[in-house]
């Protein structure tokens, strides 16, 4: 994907964590590469100057946890689909989970989805193995060739490893090869038949809840096997107050080896989205309310569910302090019959890569979140994860994935224009501030300027 | 039985055909929780004149001449099913039955599709009963024909709730301070969710009994409380919640029963159908408890010896039968309310 010949950005506001930088810089790429990062860079005879004046300039973001779909589910995403509306996000690296058909438990399977990636990928791809063969929990899958093959981690995401031996077998095993088990949490006898989270909203719906204490019980089971183990454990799309509050303590016991994440969604939005929104387009937040033709709304249909307001500003809360290490999106796309349906069939998911900064630029806009900590959050964070120096940053010499945003723009989503197949998105018709402008992967411009 | 009926006057006589096209925006009648309580005293008067024309010895009139109703009934149902089919009739409509056994839901035909199938062919009405919560808001979203609720999944049955107003009101005059106690699966139970709605909008004062398991864990420790987002002012704030039958049912003066599934023993709700009988059922020794003139309502089917001692069932307290007649009635009112625009 390098590009050769030389670049400048100029004229914006650089932001980049890994570095502390926050201020009025020049960033100059040559040869796919970032070459250096100063004042008022003279700008080069032969190049291209992209002006990015009023504009901040990011590393290009990381996402740590999305679902591409492909092998196996192309009618709703395919690797050239999805990482085009990766890059029209913002990321540069996704990490795609391997709940596919045939599932990513072999290093097979891995290796097409590399190979389809390198031919029609927008973005850099890396693949996640599955825990156990056919992500069915039984057995564990072959883990130290999947490891070789190049997975970033194993999961059996979309399901939780619901066996806790084979959970403690997975992070014992994993550990020999240094990467993460990163589990769905959800205990599946509390999760059973459940469309939406339990609380006031599932209960005026008349739809089967699925507790927070689903979560927790996981969470606070696969510390403990973390603990016993010393495996790297890492909780998938954490929702729950209760799940961040064990992640806290067992950060507190010095365990170096659990983390979190938290999704766009999960940090802007409650189970009050189920409701749809009311005739004038704003949300329904009280009981008062009669239900209208817009209730039941699939598109915010998610697993682990929307929560609670108290869980959302708790998971915002966690996310400042650090207790969560990253934000992923876990970009679930799914076709229209997939959502055009009741509640109850509807598939579990959102469609999240072209509207999670605007979503998340709503936490920087009220006050709740700085840009340069969201910034860290997207780019820094998960690369230290993925023990990468040459990506979530903008460091001499790191490979010149950049994202160019107007965090002022206001822009109404509008899933006909998406990149994605998946137009599975509750902001369908929302007014968003904030804007990616201009994606380069390893120096190219992959989504226009 | 008490004989205190206190007719109200009747303000309109909706029989004659209800001409002209269809309303541009159709009445969907959803649940009960966008009804005003004066709409709901409308639907309970015009309810009135059809049961009037239900004694009839010829029952028919033109109200819904050349008007097409389909009923798309997802799941099992006798009285729901037949009162729709002859409120109908007897309004001169076409009624037309599907159900989803011999349709071509059989074949995996969606709802999506199988509702389009049934408005291109022009009906006016869609009376949908379906196992999943939501369903005819669904519908509702992309049809022009007007969506009935006849029941979705675990969350509304507006009809039943409708029937079960008036038949209190046809016993009492009035719904307006009456102790309405509503016994059992209100976890699961579109019924009770409808009558809460019904109940607290004309005024009961309404009290929910049932296994600490069949309650749903909002309203466990009480409704409205303010621990929750968004529910200050609750609806249902006035509403009581009991675990313990016994101090339910003093000075009631309706107890309405609900049917206990027996999926729930098997979910792990109960330990026993027996033991759900011994502690919630209705028996003429608890009946004592209530007030003298109180009555016993069940939405049915029954299940006589679990939920409620056919002594009771069958007893002089119980206005089982007359529920299903006045469904009839309700019925016809609501199939000419869904093709008339709203007026209040």
């Amino acid at each position: 994907m390098a590009q050769s010949g030389i670049t400048l950005i100029k004229g914006g506001r650089l932001i980049d964590p890994s570095q502390g930088i926050d201020g009025n810089c020049d960033l100059l790429v040559e040869n796919g590469v970032v070459s250096g990062v100063a004042q008022n860079i003279t700008p080069p005879e032969h190049g291209t100057v992209i002006d990015a004046a009023g504009m901040v300039v990011s590393p290009g973001f990381v996402d740590v946890h999305c679902h591409l779909r492909e092998p196996g589910f192309e009618d709703k995403e395919t690797i050239a689909t999805g990482t085009l509306a990766a890059a029209r996000g913002g990321f540069t690296t996704v990490c795609a989970m391997p709940n596919t058909n045939p599932a990513m438990d072999t290093a097979a399977t891995l290796e097409y989805v590399l190979r389809k990636a390198r031919d029609e990928a927008t973005v850099r791809v890396l693949p996640i193995g599955s825990v156990t063969k056919r992500s069915a929990g039984a057995e564990l899958a072959e883990m130290g060739e999947l490891a070789e093959a190049g997975a970033i981690g194993f999961s059996d995401d979309g399901n939780p490893v619901f066996n806790a031996n084979i959970m403690r077998q997975a992070l014992a095993y994993s550990s020999a090869v240094g990467l993460p088990v990163i589990n769905h949490c959800e205990e599946p006898s509390l999760f059973h038949g459940g469309s939406m989270n339990e609380g006031w909203v599932s209960n005026r719906l008349g739809l089967k809840g699925i507790p927070n204490a689903s979560e927790d019980i996981m969470v606070g089971r696969d510390i403990e096997l973390a603990a016993l183990t010393g495996g790297r454990y890492h909780v998938a799309h954490l929702t729950t107050e209760g799940s961040l509050e064990l992640v806290r303590r067992a950060k507190e016991r010095g365990m170096m080896n659990v983390s979190a994440e938290v999704t766009p969604h999960h940090l802007t939005m409650t189970d009050v989205a189920a409701l749809g929104r009311s005739a004038d387009g704003s949300s329904i937040n009280c009981m008062f309310a009669p239900l209208t033709p817009a209730a039941y709304d699939t598109t915010a249909k998610v697993n682990p569910p929307l929560r609670a307001k108290k869980d959302m500003n708790a998971l915002v809360a966690g996310l400042r302090d650090g207790v969560i290490d990253f934000i992923a999106t876990d970009h679930a796309p799914h076709n229209f019959t997939g959502k055009q349906c009741t509640f109850h069939e509807a598939d579990f998911g959102i469609s999240v890569f072209e509207t999670a900064l605007g979503q998340l630029m709503e936490l920087v806009h009220s006050g709740a979140l700085e840009l340069p900590l969201l910034i860290e959050k997207l780019t820094a964070s998960p690369a230290r994860f993925l023990h990468r120096n040459d990506i979530g940053t903008l460091r001499q010499g790191a490979v010149a994935d950049i994202t160019i945003i107007d965090i002022d723009e206001e822009w109404v989503v509008d899933t006909a224009q998406f990149a994605s197949k998946g137009k599975n998105t509750p902001l369908q018709g929302a007014t968003l501030r904030g804007r990616v402008h201009a994606t380069l992967v390893g120096g190219e411009v992959v989504h226009p300027w | 039985m008490p004989t205190t009926t206190r007719r109200r006057p009747v303000r309109q006589a909706p029989l004659s055909p209800a001409n002209g096209a269809r309303p541009a925006t159709p009445r969907h009648i959803l649940d009960l929780d966008d009804f005003t309580q004066e709409e709901i005293e409308v639907v309970l008067q015009n309810t009135e004149v059809m049961r009037e024309v239900l004694q009839r010895d010829i029952k028919k009139v033109p109200t819904l001449r050349g008007k097409t109703i389909i009923t798309l009934f997802y799941e099992a149902s006798t009285r729901t099913r037949v009162s729709f089919e002859q409120a109908g009739k007897i309004l001169s409509a076409d009624v037309i039955n599907v159900s989803g056994s011999g349709s071509s839901v059989e074949k995996g035909e969606s709802l999506y599709n199988t509702a389009l199938t049934l408005q291109a062919m022009n009906a006016d009405i869609i009376v949908m009963r379906h196992p999943h919560s939501g369903a005819p808001h669904f519908l509702s979203r992309f049809l022009n024909s007007a969506v009935i609720n006849a029941g979705d999944g675990t969350h509304a049955h507006p009809t039943q709730a409708l029937l079960d107003l008036f038949t209190i009101r046809d016993h009492f005059g009035k719904v307006e301070g009456l102790k309405v106690v509503i016994v059992g699966d209100l976890l699961y139970s579109r019924v009770a969710r409808s009558n809460l709605w019904g109940l607290t909008k004309m005024g009961a004062d309404v009290t929910l009994c049932a296994p600490p398991t069949l309650i749903p864990s909002d309203f466990l420790g009480g409704i409205g409380n303010g621990i929750h987002d968004g529910t200050s002012g609750h609806p249902f704030a006035g509403v009581k919640v009991e675990t313990n039958v016994e101090s339910a049912l003093t000075d009631a003066d309706v107890v309405m029963t609900l049917r206990l599934q027996s999926e729930r023993q098997e979910a792990g709700h109960l330990p026993t159908l027996r033991e759900y009988s011994r502690m919630y059922g209705i028996t003429p020794r608890r009946m004592q408890l209530a007030k003298p003139e109180a009555l016993v309502m069940h939405p049915g089917p029954m299940n006589e010896g679990i939920e409620i001692d056919p002594e009771v069932a069958h007893g002089a307290q119980a206005v089982i039968e007359e529920q299903v007649t006045h469904g009839v009635a309700v019925r016809m009112a609501l199939l000419y309310a869904a093709v008339t625009p709203r007026t209040v």
